[in-house]
């Protein structure tokens, strides 16, 4: 920050010292991702015994069409369903924790913090000591082995709620709700017409959260699910890695799957960097 | 939505009559809207004229407070339905179920019978040494865990704040990025790359001269450690350097015209200025490891790796629930694994000046 003139090697380290830490941060991050890359297209032969960074043996068509073959494709069927999963349940969180924070944030009402505090609470829940509970439940009602077992509980994110809440109070200014109720538009209404518009940063923002973390959910299908047909991407994947032992076949397999499922989800954390930064940045502030 | 919108909008406050009755309709606040569409027939025709003059106060600012409160109802229902459905009915069914144990019957002619347990479930959770040795794991985990993850993300980010630093947007996002891949797919690329036969790494260190296995009963917890230091360190980073840069900039200006240098100001001003995402930073942290699940199952699947199947916690209830069919043992070992982040979630937040939920 000082640049004094008998200071300029000096800064020309630190520069470089700086830079280098980052970049030796970046390359561990992304060093795992470039092997998924290579070996995803490699053929089982190259890919237990080949040069890692090279597309020797590279096989990444033959890949696919065994992807696509095993089963009847039974994969594509595990990426709809994760597709469908991470979809409705993110759509379905998104709309219903805008609208509850959208009410913390402009409402006035009797036990407000003290409810707001339950939210809070359910943010500190481990999610997994949640799961077993809701699988014995499941287990009761028989919604055990449906996709309501995974749907359901994947439409609840109280910290969706806490950040709306953050959301609203910055990007819904009172005085235009004011203005709506004015020209006569009835309380619902004007949330629907006038708020949801306001927000809809903080809603792509709470979509993209719930979408990522209803994908990468692992603990939840596993209890659920038993029909495979039911299975997500994750729990398909796992599967696969456990035949794996027995057959090294599926070790293609179940790496060329991998890189297709997460092939999304960098994309669109890539493209909407903003959205999921003013997501961490509302979380984290204040 | 609009569907609903109607019919609520319909029934401002001459429903409830008087606003006595109004006023007492009680504290849950989602509990209007359910009282408030069976009302709501009745009420559908012309709303204010019809009351507009027997009411004793100005009819508009009657109406205006119901409709709110109604408004607040419907908005606030289906998240608090979810809420009680997904979240609280779950935990009050697993600490009754927990108190419930399955007993064979004298003579195993009419099957195991339910019978009430008391604490008996947690008794046996607790007094299971494999139980215990969960936690212990945890303990272990945790001390490599934390360190690394706090103070490599905190240097990260001071690093990532300086103005020394290049190519910002690239680095966030180069360090986000294992943030998106599912921890299962984090786990079995990073096992693959532990596996001998398999791995560059483990070619590369043998070729350095470094014999490391890592699914040995030393190298378990290291490789466990490593697999989630990827997915959460950029996350943490993120983090870090979003509430660094809103950091007041003269404020940095002013110490250095005093003549602190960078280290002085990133331990004088920043850190203590961005205490509160380190506070939330931590708790999840903590929350996180206690639900240490995916990463070591995934590992105790492997040939010959040391993690059994009630390594943590939450394998060991994962296990009584799917192996053994011990229901209540699972409920209660749930419990407590809850208990557990409850307490240490409230030291955290205790012990570091409780904030303010915000807003």
């Amino acid at each position: 920050m000082t640049s004094g003139t008998s200071r300029t090697s000096n800064r020309w380290l630190s520069k470089t010292a700086v830079n280098g830490v980052l970049l030796i941060a970046a390359l561990y991050t992304l060093f795992p991702l470039i092997w998924l890359l290579t070996a995803a297209a490699k053929d089982a032969g190259n890919l237990l015994g080949g040069d890692v960074f090279s597309f020797e043996g590279f096989d990444l068509a033959h890949n696919l069409s065994e992807l696509t073959a095993y089963q009847d494709g039974i994969y594509f069927r595990w990426y709809g369903n994760s597709l469908l999963y991470a979809g409705i349940g993110a759509l379905g969180c998104s709309l219903v924790s805008v609208a509850a924070g959208y009410a913390f944030d402009k409402y006035r009402f009797r036990g407000k913090e003290k409810l707001f505090a339950l939210v809070l609470l359910g943010v500190l829940l481990p999610s997994t000591a949640l799961s077993l509970p809701l699988y014995l439940l499941a287990v009761e009602t028989g919604t055990v082995n449906t996709y309501w077992a995974v749907l359901i509980p994947a439409l609840v994110n109280p910290f969706g709620v806490y950040l709306s809440r953050i959301f609203s109070a910055g990007y819904i200014p009172d005085e235009v709700l004011e203005a709506a109720r004015i020209d006569g538009a009835g309380e619902l209404r004007t949330f629907w017409s006038v708020g949801l518009r306001m927000v809809m940063p903080g809603f792509v923002t709470v979509f993209l959260f719930q979408f990522t973390a209803i994908w990468n959910n692992f603990f939840l299908p596993l209890v659920m699910l038993s029909d495979k047909d039911l299975y997500p991407l994750s729990l398909g994947l796992y599967n696969w890695h456990s035949n794996a032992n027995a057959d090294p076949a599926f070790y293609p397999m179940v790496v060329t799957g991998s890189l297709l499922a997460v092939t999304p989800l960098i994309i669109a954390f890539v493209v909407l960097q903003r959205h999921w930064k003013a997501g961490l940045t509302a979380g984290s502030l204040k | 939505m609009n569907d609903k919108a109607d019919p609520v909008r319909g029934t401002p406050d001459p429903a409830t009559g008087t606003p006595g009755p109004a006023h007492a309709t009680p504290g849950p606040a989602t509990s209007p809207p359910g009282p408030a569409h069976g009302t709501s027939g009745p009420a559908t025709s012309t709303p204010d004229p019809a009351r507009g003059n027997d009411s004793r106060r100005p009819a508009k600012a009657l109406s205006t407070r119901a409709r709110t409160r109604l408004a607040a109802g419907a908005l606030l229902t289906p998240f608090f339905v979810l809420f009680t459905v997904a979240m609280i009915v779950p935990v009050v069914y697993a600490l009754w179920l927990s108190l419930f144990t399955e007993k064979q019957s004298g003579l195993g002619f009419d099957g195991p019978r339910t019978v009430f347990d008391g604490l008996g479930n947690y008794a046996a959770a607790l007094g299971d040494q494999a139980f215990r040795d969960g936690f212990w794991v945890l303990l272990g985990y945790c001390a490599f865990y934390i360190p690394l993850m706090g103070g490599g993300a905190i240097v990260l980010a001071l690093l990532l704040d300086t103005t020394l630093a290049r190519a910002r947007r690239f680095f966030q996002l180069a360090l986000f990025l294992p943030h998106a891949i599912p921890g299962l797919i984090a786990a079995l690329i990073w096992i693959y790359l532990y596996t001998p036969q398999l791995s560059p790494v483990v070619a590369a260190m043998e070729a350095g001269g470094i014999g490391f296995d890592f699914f040995s009963s030393a190298g378990t917890l290291p490789s466990i450690v490593n697999i989630a230091l990827w997915e959460w360190l950029g996350y943490n980073v993120v983090i870090f350097y979003a509430a660094l840069q809103a950091v007041d900039r003269s404020l940095l200006e002013a110490a250095t015209v005093d003549g602190a240098g960078n280290w002085r100001i990133a331990f004088s001003i920043k850190l203590p200025l961005i205490r509160s995402s380190l506070v939330m930073v931590l708790l999840f942290t903590i929350i996180g490891s206690l639900q240490l699940f995916t990463e070591p199952l995934i590992l105790s699947r492997g040939s010959g790796s040391a993690v059994t199947s009630t390594w943590t916690p939450n394998m060991y209830a994962y296990s009584a629930a799917f192996e053994r069919n011990d229901y209540g043992l699972a409920a209660a070992a749930s419990v407590l694994i809850a208990l557990v982040a409850a307490v240490l979630s409230f030291a955290v937040t205790r012990f570091t000046h409780r904030k303010e939920a915000r807003s």
